[in-house]
């Protein structure tokens, strides 16, 4: 059974003081089924990807929270898996419509992060890590930083390759203005931005923000009454270690390969056909070991590309890579990220991304991580057919 | 007429360089240097606190040219009152002479303490209740080892006599407003040791909403504009918002920067903003305006206009205070030792 978006939005991301988890999630979802031509009544099921509200909010009933707050009282669930709990509430919705349970279900990520002390977040993202990391005292700039170091030794992989990325995706975020920030970049800025964890800089680490995204999936038969919808053609889900000393290499993360491998064995497409992408750069060298997980560059490849600018818009041959700003400029609330990345390669694939819009782009990918890479969550979509093939 | 008659300032001699508790911290002392603008603070001697701090300043106020039994008030604003009950500001005035007649009362509120004591003492004065109030703002600022406020938190005090004499009045207060609201933005529970804040929710939603907000009301209600004004003078919580908000509001760097003592002594929390209109008066000639706007978390910011009269440069003939003059640097483990954390 085929499933399609209708409706998906998000609101601002960024340092959202003065506006509430409820309230971001009205004005979410308000936008997606607008967007769909539904009401809330007419929703199945709604799905809800979020990380901390419990540790910070300390609220462990979120399903039931939101679905108060929407006026729905059909089954509502809470999905988490940490920084990938978005793309896991997307898969789990996707899962529920194509099984024939559901024929409209309602998917919301939504973090708000900012209400709290930046060591209370700190210590809550840790919850995603395994018992010795958090014993040892590590956080995810240094797990990521540790990452980061193995990929330089490997590959010889530079500190000007990493800031690339944030180049770029500041670019994009520019051009979003649903983005945290709105200013350029340059390396040299990157490189002299204070430490974070060497050789991850400030400006190599995507920000605490607040914001929510919702998308709605709906069957085929719905999806066919409905306004332009963009289908989903492939996804995966994997796993692996909560820690990196599980893994058998760290210059890769084996759950966002194996996760891709079985989205694109499902969409019976490859990498050279996704033409727009957004994927998870939670820090730069997260993108840089994306680009390769995902089959667009060989192992040690993607860093140059960065530097020739092969995945900026206006500049991309074949593909584009986070043309929202991805985590690091768009902003990561961790549970909104998913469904955010959902969103815009919609919005992409639909044609209507205004200034940031990649031309003539029919197939998209989004590429979720929770953890340092314990749990990946990959999705292909494809945008309304005969709208032309794509160059890949 | 109401206004400022004397003043008086005091920052304790001893500082630590922000590079010193960074190379403890094993951060980069160039970035913290940039990121926060503060070189250097001022760090309390063993022996004072916010009582010997305000009662310095106090006597460098008074001098020995105003009797202090002519005070009819006396308020000080400090959030690091040594007594939870038990007042600050009667230590203060027995210290002075001031004798028994005199009206009496400690203030909280956060950073901005002392500029709410000079609202008040104008209050008191224009209602004919007293002919002089001493207002005073002192501080021992408190932080947790390793928490950001390390690098800014410092110590000083600074004391007004305002009074209602056209004759000895050397900047007249010509208006003032306050804006406040309540955004948690820094706070300590009682009985807690150290502060707690909210990291970047202090900037934008807390200081800058505040002190624009005032800023914005009092020009408003005075229609004047930034360049009515000689000088600004602003709270300082470290070296750049206050940097940050004068610009934003239109000040040149020529109004701003006699009033920014920052980058040498830190925050004095609730002396930061009367610190740097003392260093404006040092300077000033008469007839010059100067606009002045005050921050305290929790958050409110009072806003006032002074106006320097005729009187000021022989006031400051005999004036004695010697600000930030002398200096002795300390290393971290006796900067422990002197803020009583080890």
């Amino acid at each position: 059974m085929k499933v399609a978006v209708l409706g998906a939005a998000t609101t601002q991301f960024g340092e959202l003081w003065d506006i509430s988890p409820r309230a971001l999630v009205r004005e979410a979802v308000s936008e997606a089924l607008l967007a769909s031509n539904l009401r809330i009544t007419d929703i199945d099921a709604l799905y809800v990807g979020n990380m901390l509200s419990g540790i910070l909010g300390g609220q462990e009933n979120l399903g039931a929270f939101f679905a108060e707050e929407l006026g729905f009282a059909g089954p509502a669930f809470k999905i988490e898996g940490a920084c990938a709990s978005g793309g896991l509430a997307f898969y789990n919705g996707a899962v529920a419509v194509r099984s024939g349970m559901f024929e409209r279900v309602l998917v919301v990520g939504v973090e708000k992060m900012t209400d709290h002390k930046p060591e209370d977040v700190a210590l809550g993202l840790m919850g995603a890590g395994s018992d010795v990391e958090r014993q040892a005292g590590i956080t995810f700039p240094g797990l990521y930083a540790i990452l980061a170091r193995a990929h330089m030794e490997k590959y010889g992989t530079t500190e000007e390759e990493l800031a690339a990325v944030a180049v770029k995706n500041h670019f994009h975020a520019v051009l979003n203005s649903k983005a945290h920030f709105n200013n350029l970049i340059t390396i040299a800025k990157v490189l002299a931005s204070p430490k974070i964890a060497d050789p991850l800089k400030l400006l190599d680490c995507s920000p605490i923000s607040d914001g929510a995204a919702a998308a709605v999936i709906v069957s085929e038969a719905v999806a066919q009454k409905g306004q332009t919808p963009v289908w989903l053609i492939g996804a995966g889900v994997a796993s692996d270690s909560l820690g990196l000393a599980g893994r058998k290499e760290i210059t890769s993360l084996s759950a966002a390969k194996r996760a891709a491998k079985l989205a694109y064995k499902a969409a019976r497409v490859g990498p050279r056909d996704i033409e727009v992408a957004e994927v998870h750069d939670c820090f730069t060298i997260a993108e840089l070991i994306a680009l390769e997980d995902l089959g667009f560059y060989e192992p040690g490849k993607a860093g140059k590309a960065l530097l020739r600018e092969e995945l900026t818009l206006g500049k991309a041959q074949h593909l584009v890579v986070n043309p929202s700003g991805g985590l690091k400029a768009c902003g990561h609330p961790v549970g909104a990220t998913g469904v955010k990345q959902v969103v815009e390669i919609v919005s992409q694939l639909r044609g209507t991304s205004g200034k940031r819009q990649v031309e003539k782009t029919r197939i998209g990918l989004t590429h979720n991580v929770g953890g340092s890479g314990a749990v990946a969550a990959v999705h292909i979509f494809q945008g309304k057919a005969g709208s032309g093939k794509g160059k890949g | 007429m109401i206004g400022i008659v004397s003043y008086g300032a005091y920052v304790p001699k001893y500082r630590i360089k922000t590079e010193e508790i960074a190379r403890v911290w094993k951060k980069d002392p160039a970035e913290i240097r940039n990121s926060l603008g503060i070189v250097e603070k001022a760090v309390a001697s063993w022996d004072e606190d916010a009582v010997t701090l305000g009662l310095e300043a106090a006597i460098r106020c008074l001098g020995t040219r105003f009797r202090p039994d002519n005070i009819g008030a006396i308020l000080v604003g400090s959030e690091t009152h040594p007594y939870a009950v038990n007042p600050t500001s009667t230590i203060i005035g027995e210290f002075l002479g001031i004798g028994h007649h005199y009206f009496a009362a400690d203030l909280e509120f956060a950073c901005k303490a002392g500029t709410a004591a000079i609202e008040l003492i104008a209050g008191l004065i224009k209602s004919g209740q007293v002919n002089y109030g001493l207002a005073v703002g002192t501080d021992v600022a408190q932080s947790r080892p390793h928490d950001v406020l390390e690098y800014t938190s410092g110590a000083g005090a600074a004391a007004f006599l305002l009074g209602n004499s056209s004759q000895e009045i050397i900047a007249e207060l010509v208006a003032f407003t306050s804006y406040s609201s309540d955004t948690p933005d820094f706070w300590r529970r009682d009985g807690i040791r150290f502060p707690s804040h909210s990291g970047r929710f202090s900037g934008e939603p807390a200081y800058f909403t505040h002190v624009l907000g005032a800023a914005n009301l009092l020009f408003k209600k005075t229609k004047t504009k930034p360049a009515d004004f000689d000088y600004c003078v602003f709270h300082m919580p470290n070296g750049k918002f206050p940097v940050a908000v004068a610009s934003r509001l239109g000040f040149t760097k020529e109004q701003f920067l006699p009033s920014f003592v920052a980058p040498q002594i830190g925050n004095p929390y609730s002396a930061s903003t009367l610190i740097g209109l003392a260093s404006v008066l040092k300077q000033a000639k008469p007839d010059q305006k100067i606009f002045m706007v005050s921050y305290g978390s929790g958050a409110g910011s009072d806003a006032f206009i002074w106006k320097t009269t005729k009187h000021i440069e022989k006031y400051r003939k005999h004036e004695s205070n010697q600000l930030l003059s002398q200096k002795e640097y300390i290393d971290y483990p006796r900067y422990l030792k002197q803020t009583k954390t080890i």
